[in-house]
């Protein structure tokens, strides 16, 4: 092989492998930034103690209300506490209450839905009709009353978000697994001599957990935002733990002082975005066919 | 067709009768005591009237026979007395309507008018900065917070530029027009009043951009995804390789097709619209059911929220079945099974 034909060669890879990179940066770009994103935040919840340069909550009356500068970055509140503080311990309760939210209603949805559909007959019926239930009443109206109900806090907002959000995991897990109970591998397990409980979470649940993962994660974004709007009403965490709809609430006659409500409702934005850059990568990823839209 | 539409209509009046009895059973079940929330402390304390407030609203009654009580009235269109306003229910859910509806049907139409050519667009011109622009805007739509929006909205164009008026439906310098429908914008031009219709107008412009953002987001992105769709499919082709216009066979062949998916969002999204105003409505101080419905929840006004929740359900059921309805006449193969 002469020389002039293997620098050929190699500037051919090259422009192969940048003319790769830059495909994979179109395909996948956003899903890395909201990544990104996504990554930052939860450092900063898990390491909100060291890198906040005061405590979320003493008050200081005399620093009140000042605008963003070099002490305070984001400016302080009514209360003079610090807005950029505040707004990364916001971060613990929101991308808390997201997971949990969407995690244990993604859970006991998702099973629901799966042993529903396996079983047919009138466990899907019911299954059906008490999702449709759900799903007549809006959910904010219906977290709403559920959160007044119980008492204004955290853990109850969460039981209220929890009791609207099954349904729809139970739905898409019904569909996934009716499509998947008739393939063959399903006819040869039974073959075999697997029992049903084996069928459905060794074999059928694990060839249909794609289109669920994306909803999680595209969920995750809207139980924030759900939390957020029932916190700002003032049904979410208690004063005066930090957490950005309470923030937004706080801040949301100051329209000369901005900076109070303005920087946390551009955290939900960030995390909110991020979220669904990343389930769009997702359903990129698992679906060939949307991958070249 | 037609036994297709009964059959819907059956189970969508039993699907409302479910929805009284859910709400009912939760609204008894949970651990809140209206008599705390409504009494003082004092009266709390007082056994005697504690016994008297629950003969009144006939709280000592036995589960059943309350929720019976209530689903008779019902049927007598009567959803009993709200222990907030102390007037009925449905004067109350029907005091706040208008407002509500006037509110998110402008929004409703703001969405589509601009999120329906939006997606076209973004489909036609995929991978320009038409696209772009248009992803990013229905990205922030669906992404930042509603009240978030509110608040900067009102800062920027209220407070900064006072291009548009404050919270309110209209000035409180305006006399509102004499009541007919309710909606500020009928009322106002049958009174013959123009500058309060165009107050009232100019009221509306923020919350119903506010509360259309989410919407016009859901609306341009599944306009652009189905119109992709349905230019993915081999009679597209067929209509490009005969000859077709490609304008043509965009607005002639491929929007008809991808508009049924868009059918189906936009109902869903004006129910949603109709019942998901609480948070705009509490902020532009919007006298509609989102503000009635977030106090009466707050005040664990029990007949209120019912009244309410019953009215959005059928709400509900309705645009599900118009939606299905709809569906049978845009495809033919939907009735025929």
């Amino acid at each position: 092989m002469s020389g002039v034909e293997t620098a050929l060669l190699a500037a051919t890879k090259e422009a192969g492998s940048v003319a790769r990179r830059r495909r994979w940066l179109r395909r996948y770009g956003l899903a890395a930034l909201g990544a990104v994103a996504i990554t930052v935040w939860a450092c900063a919840a898990i390491l909100a103690p060291w890198i906040t340069p005061y405590p979320p909550d003493v008050v200081n009356v005399a620093g009140r209300l000042l605008p963003p500068s070099a002490e305070h970055w984001l400016g302080t509140d009514v209360l003079g506490r610090d807005v950029f503080t505040r707004v990364i311990y916001g971060a613990r309760t929101s991308l808390a209450v997201g997971f949990v939210v969407v995690l244990l209603g993604g859970l006991f949805g998702t099973l629901l839905g799966a042993v529903a559909a396996y079983i047919r007959g009138w466990a899907e019926e019911a299954l059906m009709r008490a999702t449709d239930l759900v799903f007549c009443f809006p959910p904010i109206i219906l977290a709403m009353a559920i959160a007044a109900a119980l008492g204004i806090g955290t853990r109850n907002t969460v039981i209220a978000m929890l009791v609207v959000w099954w349904p729809k995991f139970a739905r898409l897990a019904r569909s996934l697994v009716i499509g998947q109970r008739s393939a063959e591998y399903v006819a040869a397990a039974q073959a075999i001599g697997f029992g049903p409980s084996h069928i459905l979470f060794r074999q059928i649940i694990p060839n249909a957990v794609g289109p669920l993962v994306v909803l999680v994660t595209l969920d995750l974004g809207n139980a924030i935002l759900v939390f957020a709007g029932l916190s700002f009403l003032g049904l979410g965490v208690v004063p005066p733990t930090p957490e950005w709809g309470s923030m937004v609430s706080e801040g949301r006659e100051l329209v000369n002082q901005w900076w109070v409500a303005t920087f946390p409702g551009i955290a939900i934005l960030t995390v909110v975005i991020g979220f669904n850059f990343v389930g769009d990568g997702i359903r990129d990823w698992l679906d060939p066919h949307a991958r070249r839209r | 067709m037609l036994r297709y539409v009964f059959s819907r209509l059956l189970v969508a009046a039993l699907m409302v009768l479910l929805a009284t009895l859910a709400i009912f059973l939760i609204a008894n079940m949970v651990p809140g005591d209206p008599v705390l929330t409504q009494l003082g402390d004092i009266a709390a304390n007082n056994p005697d009237m504690v016994a008297d407030f629950r003969h009144k609203w006939g709280l000592d009654l036995p589960l059943w026979d309350r929720y019976w009580i209530f689903l008779s009235g019902v049927f007598h269109g009567d959803l009993g007395i709200s222990i907030g306003s102390q007037r009925p229910v449905l004067d109350d859910i029907a005091q706040y309507a208008p407002a509500t509806v006037e509110l998110s049907t402008i929004a409703f139409l703001l969405a589509l008018i601009v999120g329906l050519p939006l997606g076209v667009l973004a489909a036609m011109k995929r991978d320009t900065w038409v696209d772009h622009v248009a992803r990013s805007i229905s990205l922030v739509g669906v992404a930042a917070p509603t009240f978030w929006l509110a608040f900067i909205m009102l800062a920027v164009f209220y407070g900064a530029l006072q291009w548009a008026p404050g919270p309110g439906q209209i000035s409180a310098s305006t006399f509102p027009p004499p009541t007919v429908t309710g909606i500020m914008l009928i009322d106002a031009p049958l009174a013959g009043d123009w500058d309060t219709f165009w107050d009232a107008a100019a009221h509306l412009v923020l919350p119903s951009i506010v509360l259309a953002a989410s919407t016009l987001g859901l609306i341009t992105r599944t306009t652009r995804a189905a119109m992709l769709e349905a230019l993915s499919q081999d009679y597209i082709r067929v209509a490009r390789a005969k000859g077709l216009a490609r304008r043509a066979v965009m607005l002639g062949h491929a929007l008809p097709n991808a508009l049924l998916p868009v059918v189906t969002l936009g109902g869903l999204a004006y129910a949603q619209l109709l019942t998901g105003t609480v948070l705009t409505e509490s902020i532009f101080s919007w006298p509609g059911l989102g503000r009635y419905t977030f106090q009466s929840a707050v005040r664990l006004d029990f007949p209120a929220i019912m009244g309410i929740t019953l009215v959005v359900a059928a709400i509900y059921v309705l645009v599900n079945l118009l939606v299905d309805l709809s569906y049978a006449a845009l495809d033919p193969r939907v009735s025929r099974r």
